[in-house]
This record gives C-alpha cells, structure tokens and sequence, in this order.
C-alpha cells in the first residue's frame, strides 16, 4: 500500500506539487490525469525515489521512503517514455545487467521468461538501438519488473506508441494488474487510463481536483469532468 | 559489503563491455594521445640533448587530454534514455554509482595510458626501461587523481547546455597540483633521480587522491538529485 501525506515540492520559487494526499491500496490500479506541468511526473518521481519532497511523507507498505530508500526500490518498477535502457547492449545483456543490479534469482530463467512474455524472445541477442519504439516500450516493461516489484508506477507509458504497440502495452498492463501489483500511472490518454484502472484522479496545479472510480464513468462523462477542472485550473 | 561492490564492478564492466564494443571513446582517445606525440616528435628533435626535458610535459599533455576526451563522453551514456534514472532506482547506495563509474574510466584511461607509453618511447628515442615502475607508480597517482574529480564534473557537466566546453573549464584548474606533480615528478625519474627528489611530489598526489575521492564520494549524491 501507498500512502502520501501532505506531499509539497518546490523547485525555488516554483511548487510543483502542493500538498498531496493518496492512499493506494494494494492491488489497485490508480490513474493520475493532468495537463503539462501539473506536478505527475513529480509525484512518480517521489513515489520511486528519484527526488525527494520538501516536505510530507511517503509511506511504502509501512515503510518512509525517506528513511529507507534502498529497501523501498525493490519493491518498485518504473516504467517512463523513456526506456532506461543502453543501446549498445542485447536485449538480454540489459536485461541481465538490471537483474545483477536487484539480485534477481535464477535470472537467465526469468529472462527467457520475460523476454517471450513481451514478445521479445526472438530478439534477445539483437542490440537494443535496433529496436522500433513499440519494442524498446516492451523491453522497459521487461525491465521494470525483472525483480518483480510489487508496486508499478508509470509515467505517460503511451508517449509516441502507434494503435498497435499502445494496444499491446494496454495488455501487458491488465495482466499485471491481475497479477496483484499496486499500479500507479500518469498519461494525457483517457480511453487507455479509464479501460485499465481501478480509480482515476485529476491533478492540476501540484493539487488532486477530483477522485472517482473508473467504473463510474464514462469516455465521454470523464472528458467533460477534466476540460472542466482544467478549465477551473486555469 | 560484498554485496556494494559486486554492483559496483558491475557498472564498471557494464561501461567498459559498452565502450570496448563501439570502440568510438576508445579510438577518439588512442587518436589524440597519439597524435599529440607525433605533433611534438616533428617539433623536437628525436634524442637532442633538451628531449628530457620537455618529454615530461608532452607524455602528460597526451594523457590529460586524452583522459579528458574520455571523461566528457562518461555520463552520455547515461543520459541517452535516461539510464542514470535506471541506476538511481536500483537499490545501490549512490556513491556506488560514482564508484562504478571512476572504476570505468580509471581503467580505461590507464589501458589508452599503457598502449600511448611505448609509442611515446620510440617517437622521443627514450629508454624508460629502469624508469618504468616509479613512473608507473606516478601514472596511477596522477590519473586516478585526475578521473576522480574528472567523474564528478562529468557527471555535473551533462545534464547542462555546453557541458562539453564547461567540463574543462572546471576541471583543469582544480587539476593544477595533479599535473605539476605530475609533470615534475615524471621528468625527475626519466633523469634518472633518486625517489628522495621526487618523494614530496608523490606526497602531494596520494593527498589530492584521498582528499578529492573522499569528497566526490560523498558529495556525488546531493550531485545527481534533481
């Protein structure tokens, strides 16, 4: 479970997050909308470490990320537009370095094993710069949950994926939901972030605006709610 | 412990499996040294009686710059996809990241080093044979002095617009008393002079060492946070 208290950033005289309260519980699925400069990819990098918060507090499965960094990043995964990945390494050496890096046991299995549930197998030896974008997007998943991490924060996963790989990554995601991993995800992309989460939020301006269950609504009812709050931010 | 620093090394091999496959840091390196050496053979006279004492100052004017070339490509790799956030999520203290990198380029600055010293004997007609382990001693000193403060100010200098022209602009001065000693240590061995001569330089080197690798260790971390 993820709980965020009174969570405020400033970078000088700018606030980029101002006082933000989550709780995620385990398990759940949690969409973060937003326009640009909102704070999201603020909160995703507080929530995995990156940077730290001015002030409030981040508790991972009871644990303050503040206190205790290097035992709150295994048990998270990040997956970005951008793939944390080097080019000049196979598919599998990268993978292979980043499982060296969680320990990861029996890792030439769990390789094989992520790389074909990706859709990757085949590619294992191939130099990732020789990757389309789709692809280097499946092996950033492959990547992100190498040592399979029980939370999974996401940060505009959708940036520059064509119907199909969007599709496939829409997929990749379900399954991990089924397989109980807290997600938490930011994007601009309402059908893919509604059709995949537990529950939705709206951050503007470093605040949440509004909260709901996916369930409760619709493409249409949810777009309206969000070009009001922008609106409203504005 | 062990645990620390089989991550470490395996940043290290990760850079130098990286560089020794695209081979493009390597050759730019191997290029300059050597090409620096060939610029000054023309200019000075192949076993004049001076050769002595201006050979110190080529010998490491090859190694800095070379080393430097080297220093200013260490964090693009990182920077290309973000790979540096990669490593700050992995659960590696990150003064393990710098220790990593340092290991990275010390190697690969001292095997352009190793390669550059045989040429630089034959362009200057020197024998450096008795000279060897004393000036291979300064050798280690000096570079490892110098990649130290070097992965530090690279790693300040890529996240920055013209981090390539500020990297040496930061660097050099503060790399003033590892080049004088340095310098003045190699051209002392090279007249075959005792270590009682040389032994203040040498003083002066292991101090910038620890001092400065002491303080980029700690200081690394607050460095790369956003």
């Amino acid at each position: 479970m993820i709980e965020v208290s009174r969570l405020w950033k400033s970078y000088g005289p700018v606030d980029a997050l101002r006082g933000i309260d989550l709780k995620i519980e385990k398990g759940e699925f949690l969409t973060v909308f937003g326009p640009n400069g909102a704070g999201k990819s603020t909160l995703l990098k507080i929530l995995s470490t990156i940077i730290k918060p001015t002030s409030g507090k981040v508790n991972i499965d009871g644990i303050d990320i503040s206190s205790a960094n290097e035992d709150a990043r295994k048990r998270i995964g990040v997956i970005s537009h951008k793939a944390f990945l080097y080019g000049n390494l196979s598919a599998k050496e990268n993978l292979l370095f980043f499982g060296r890096l969680y320990d990861v046991p029996d890792l030439e299995k769990r390789i094989e094993e992520l790389l074909a549930e990706v859709g990757l197998a085949h590619r294992a030896n191939d130099m990732v710069r020789t990757f389309s974008r789709g692809m280097l997007q499946r092996l950033t998943i492959a990547r992100a949950i190498i040592h399979n991490p029980a939370i999974i924060l996401l940060d505009e996963p959708y940036t520059g994926l064509d119907q199909h790989a969007a599709r496939m990554l829409t997929n990749l995601l379900k399954k991990l939901h089924t397989e109980d991993k807290t997600i938490v995800m930011t994007t601009h992309d309402i059908t893919n972030g509604l059709e995949i989460s537990d529950r939705i939020v709206i951050q503007i301006l470093g605040k949440i605006v509004f909260e709901d269950r996916s369930s409760n609504q619709t493409v249409e009812s949810f777009e309206r709610v969000y070009f009001e709050k922008v609106g409203e931010g504005k | 412990m062990g645990y620390y620093f089989k991550k470490v090394f395996l940043i290290a091999a990760k850079d130098l499996r990286i560089e020794f496959r695209s081979k493009e840091k390597i050759y730019s390196m191997m290029l300059f040294s050597l090409l620096v050496m060939v610029i000054f053979n023309f200019a000075f006279e192949p076993g004049a009686e001076y050769i002595k004492d201006v050979a110190p100052g080529i010998l490491w004017v090859a190694f800095i710059f070379a080393a430097s070339l080297g220093l200013s490509r260490s964090f693009v790799l990182e920077k290309e996809e973000d790979c540096m956030q990669g490593l700050m999520l992995s659960p590696l203290d990150r003064s393990g990241i710098y220790l990593g990198k340092v290991i990275g380029n010390f190697i690969f600055a001292m095997v352009i080093e190793l390669i550059s010293l045989p040429f630089f004997a034959v362009f200057f007609n020197l024998s450096l044979t008795s000279a060897l382990p004393p000036l291979m001693i300064v050798i280690v000193l000096a570079t490892f002095g110098f990649i130290t403060v070097g992965t530090l100010f690279s790693a300040l200098s890529v996240g920055i617009r013209g981090g390539d022209m500020i990297l040496p602009l930061l660097l050099f001065p503060m790399q003033v008393p590892v080049i004088i000693s340095a310098v003045k240590s190699t051209g002392l061995i090279m007249a075959g002079s005792g270590i009682d001569t040389y032994s203040q330089w040498l003083k002066l080197l292991i101090a910038f060492d620890i001092i400065f690798f002491v303080a980029s260790f700690v200081i690394f971390e607050y460095l790369i946070e956003e």
